[in-house]
């Protein structure tokens, strides 16, 4: 076992360690400098702190405002003090008292006593709690005696009238399932558990009156006559003088409700029973509902006289009205519980409920001990709560709660302000802001990714566009799933926070940008583009595609006669009007320095598309005049490898420069022999 | 010098801390501990600062490890003092502090050579 714990709280480092040297064999010692950092460790080890050993005087707070923190919070119920002070003064004494110390030592101390008070004060405490639990030991082993000595009497009342032993068994249990069925129903008669067990208990009385009986009468196997019946009527009012005529406990309510049962569980509700002819509610509930048990035993046991019934037609016969008359409501009763009797009858079932009955007045008997515990764990819930509000509001995030029972997303207030939402949103479904912020498909998305988790692994990362007030931001939202512990376990809604990676995001995108673009004319780069190209000539290798070289010609001559600055001016236009003369889905890349590529599909004809495009390319820029020459390779001649297709362009592009440039050709297998003429762009190791 | 010399140096009562810590260890142990004890500075400081509350305290703290350590006579005025201090500042509170730092540094002196002697 952990050794307990001790706090000391004072404010001298060496009356602390003097305590501490004293008890720390035996104990662990937490040590606090003042009353406020008392608290704090009270909040954090609770009542696993066995003794608090505290002094007065202390900067902060001193040793009342610490125990006055410890009534307020009720931890004094729990957590014995010992007072150690210089301070003697007798007011000092009394009002620590007041607030709830065990003992008051002054100082200067004997360590001897200190230990012992200390050993004392702890035990006292342990033993305490055992005996709260010794008590309601007692009380259950009390309540067990008693009811054992009523199940012998009764039981000798019903050896004498030859009955199975079980009936006054069958009686209670009977009664007491009626008698909660009824309070469930009606309030009309008031009854609280311990009157439901007390009238159990005292059923066992009811045929007490019997033992006044001749035997020849009571044991007569055929029908009685009419004196002998007056006898046998006799023997629920003899019952009831009998519990009258005790000498003592008249005022028990067990003496009292046995009386009632043993002189009316005769009478009948309209009136014509026996001995009083007491008629309607008149007849108290206790005699109503054991009656109605008494006979529904009678009926399905056997008897000298007669056969036992089976269960169904035993309430049948009650319910209409064949075994006498009862009241409507006791009835119902009957009706509503028919179904479980046989079962509960059973002998396991009820020793079991009888355990379930001690149970519930040990918890009757606990119910103050545990209101003050249950406040304790609401005070440390509501100081969850606080922290967690308050770390909450804190950080700037947003942070969500939604539970799905009912419809529900908790926003944190900071979160809602950057969202522009309520911090509450009732059917999240239905609210319009909240769904165009993550559009209907992100919500299902969202939706099906977090019912996907399990319990085991409910978290999940889901990066989406937020649609803000201001502009659409990139948020990865985290979030964890909240399953039931129910088997199965149930989705029952989701916590998280969704974090702005908008910046991170858009840098990634910039850097993905400047390594697939060619970062003068913002076309792609030629591996990107060759990637690109592989991916479509696998995807839809039918297609009508053709590859083309554009080379600027006397582009050394722009560079030379303007500079490098205009070189760069006309290379973007011609990156620009290239662009501007090709569809969504062609690519268009700097593969040289001067060298530009096109990767164009047509639906129709090649050559009118190629023809275009020279055309449209060709011009002016300011007083530069553009002249491109093209080489064009087709995949629908030499397949669809692009090396193969590349290799074809360049040899054309170069077959068109030696003759004279300014036009185009395609390849054809003549040009089979001829160079490349791809130069290397600027600062550009990459080559093709 | 041994503990118990210490003590009669520093007028305090051996025997009675023997009888209360019950270990001569112990008490030795507490008596150089007391030099470290940062509560006369603080006494000093807020005498000087005139901030008489944190003096009382400070009072009130050498009052009580004295008396767990039977230093009699530190104990007996720097009890006086803060039962001076306990309402503010009273005019006899000046004279009975300069009390406190006679037997303060008698103390510490005491212990001291007590503490040299034993190294050495």
């Amino acid at each position: 076992m952990d050794k307990q714990k001790i706090l000391i709280v004072d404010d001298s480092e060496m009356n602390r360690s003097i305590l501490a040297d004293m008890l720390g064999d035996e104990y662990e010692i937490i040590e606090a400098e003042n009353g406020s950092e008392g608290v704090a460790a009270l909040q954090k080890y609770g009542s696993e702190v066995s003794l608090v050993l505290l002094d007065i005087v202390m900067p902060e707070m001193d040793g009342f405002g610490m125990l006055t923190v410890m009534n307020r919070y009720r931890w004094i119920d729990e957590i014995p003090v010992i007072m150690i002070s210089a301070e003697r003064g007798s007011s000092h004494v009394e009002r620590a008292f007041e607030l709830g110390i065990t003992d008051f030592i002054s100082r200067p101390f004997d360590a001897l006593i200190v230990h012992h008070r200390v050993v004392n004060t702890i035990l006292l405490y342990a033993k305490q709690k055992k005996l709260e639990g010794l008590v309601a030991d007692q009380i259950y082993e009390k309540e067990h005696r008693s009811t054992l000595m009523i199940d012998i009497l009764s039981s000798i009342v019903e050896f004498r009238n030859g009955e199975s032993g079980l009936h006054v068994r069958h009686v209670h249990t009977l009664t007491e399932i009626l008698l909660n069925v009824l309070v469930h129903k009606t309030d009309r008669y008031d009854l609280s558990q311990t009157d439901i067990s007390i009238i159990s208990t005292a059923s066992a009385l009811h045929d007490i009156g019997k033992i006044a009986i001749a035997e020849e009468v009571l044991n007569k196997p055929g029908k009685l006559t009419d004196e002998e019946f007056a006898i046998m009527k006799t023997h629920s009012m003899v019952g009831a003088n009998m519990l009258a005529g005790l000498p003592i406990h008249q005022e028990e309510p067990l003496v009292k409700a046995a009386y009632e049962i043993a002189r009316w569980h005769h009478e009948r509700y309209d009136g014509r029973g026996y001995p009083d002819g007491l008629k309607g509610d008149d007849i108290p509930i206790s005699a109503q509902i054991v009656a109605l048990a008494d006979v529904y035993d009678a009926l399905t046991s056997e008897r000298v006289y007669k056969k036992a019934f089976p269960h169904e037609v035993a309430v049948e016969m009650i319910l209409e009205g064949k075994c006498g008359v009862f009241n409507p409501l006791v009835l119902d009763c009957l009706r509503e519980c028919a179904d479980n009797i046989p079962t509960e009858l059973g002998d396991d079932n009820a020793m079991r409920r009888n355990q379930r009955e001690m149970r519930n007045i040990a918890r009757e008997m606990h119910k103050h001990e545990e209101l003050s515990a249950s406040e304790r764990t609401l005070q440390l819930l509501e100081h969850e709560r606080m922290k967690y509000s308050f770390f909450a509001a804190m950080t700037e995030e947003v942070q969500f709660e939604y539970t799905t029972q009912p419809p529900m997303v908790t926003l944190t207030a900071w979160g809602a302000e950057k969202l522009g939402l309520d911090e509450i949103i009732m059917d999240p479904e239905q609210d319009q802001k909240a769904i165009s912020l993550l559009g209907q498909d992100g919500w299902r998305e969202l939706s099906d990714i977090l019912h996907a988790t399990n319990p085991a692994n409910p978290v999940v990362k889901y990066d989406c566009m937020l649609h803000f007030k201001e502009e659409p931001r990139w948020m990865r939202i985290v979030a964890r799933a909240i399953w039931s512990s129910d088997e199965p376990p149930r989705y029952t809604g989701a916590i998280g926070k969704a974090i702005d990676i908008h910046d991170s995001r858009t840098r990634m995108n910039d850097l993905e940008h400047q390594a697939t673009h060619d970062a003068l004319t913002g076309l792609l780069n030629h591996s990107t583009a060759r990637k690109r190209i592989v991916e479509r000539l696998q995807e839809r290798p039918d297609g009508r595609y053709a590859l083309i070289i554009v080379d600027l010609d006397h582009f050394k001559r722009a560079n030379d006669n303007y500079g490098h600055m205009f070189g760069d001016q006309v290379l973007i236009h011609l990156a620009g009007s290239l662009r501007q003369n090709i569809r969504g889905g062609d690519i268009a890349a700097r593969v040289g320095g001067d060298e530009m590529l096109l990767f164009i599909e047509c639906k129709l004809e090649i050559e009118p598309a190629v023809e275009r495009i020279f055309t449209a390319i060709t011009g002016q820029y300011e007083d530069f005049p553009i002249s491109v020459s093209m080489g064009v390779a087709k995949a629908e001649e030499l397949g669809t490898d692009y090396d193969r297709l590349f290799q074809a362009a360049d040899k054309a592009l170069y077959t068109v420069k030696r003759s004279g440039r300014g036009h185009y050709r395609f390849y054809d297998d003549s040009m089979e022999e001829t160079l490349s003429v791809i130069s290397p762009i600027d600062g550009d190791t990459e080559g093709r | 010098m041994t503990l118990k010399e210490c003590y009669a140096a520093l007028g305090g009562d051996y025997d009675e801390a023997m009888g209360r810590l019950r270990s001569e260890r112990l008490v030795q142990k507490f008596v150089l501990k007391f030099l470290s004890d940062g509560s006369y500075d603080l006494l000093c400081q807020s005498m000087e600062t005139e901030d008489w509350g944190e003096a009382f305290r400070a009072a009130h703290t050498i009052k009580g490890v004295c008396q767990n350590l039977s230093f009699t006579d530190l104990g007996k005025s720097s009890s006086e003092l803060c039962e001076s201090l306990r309402g503010g500042h009273t005019p006899e509170a000046d004279a009975l502090a300069q009390q406190v730092k006679e037997d303060y540094q008698r103390t510490v002196q005491a212990i001291q050579t007590f503490e040299r002697e034993m190294g050495g």
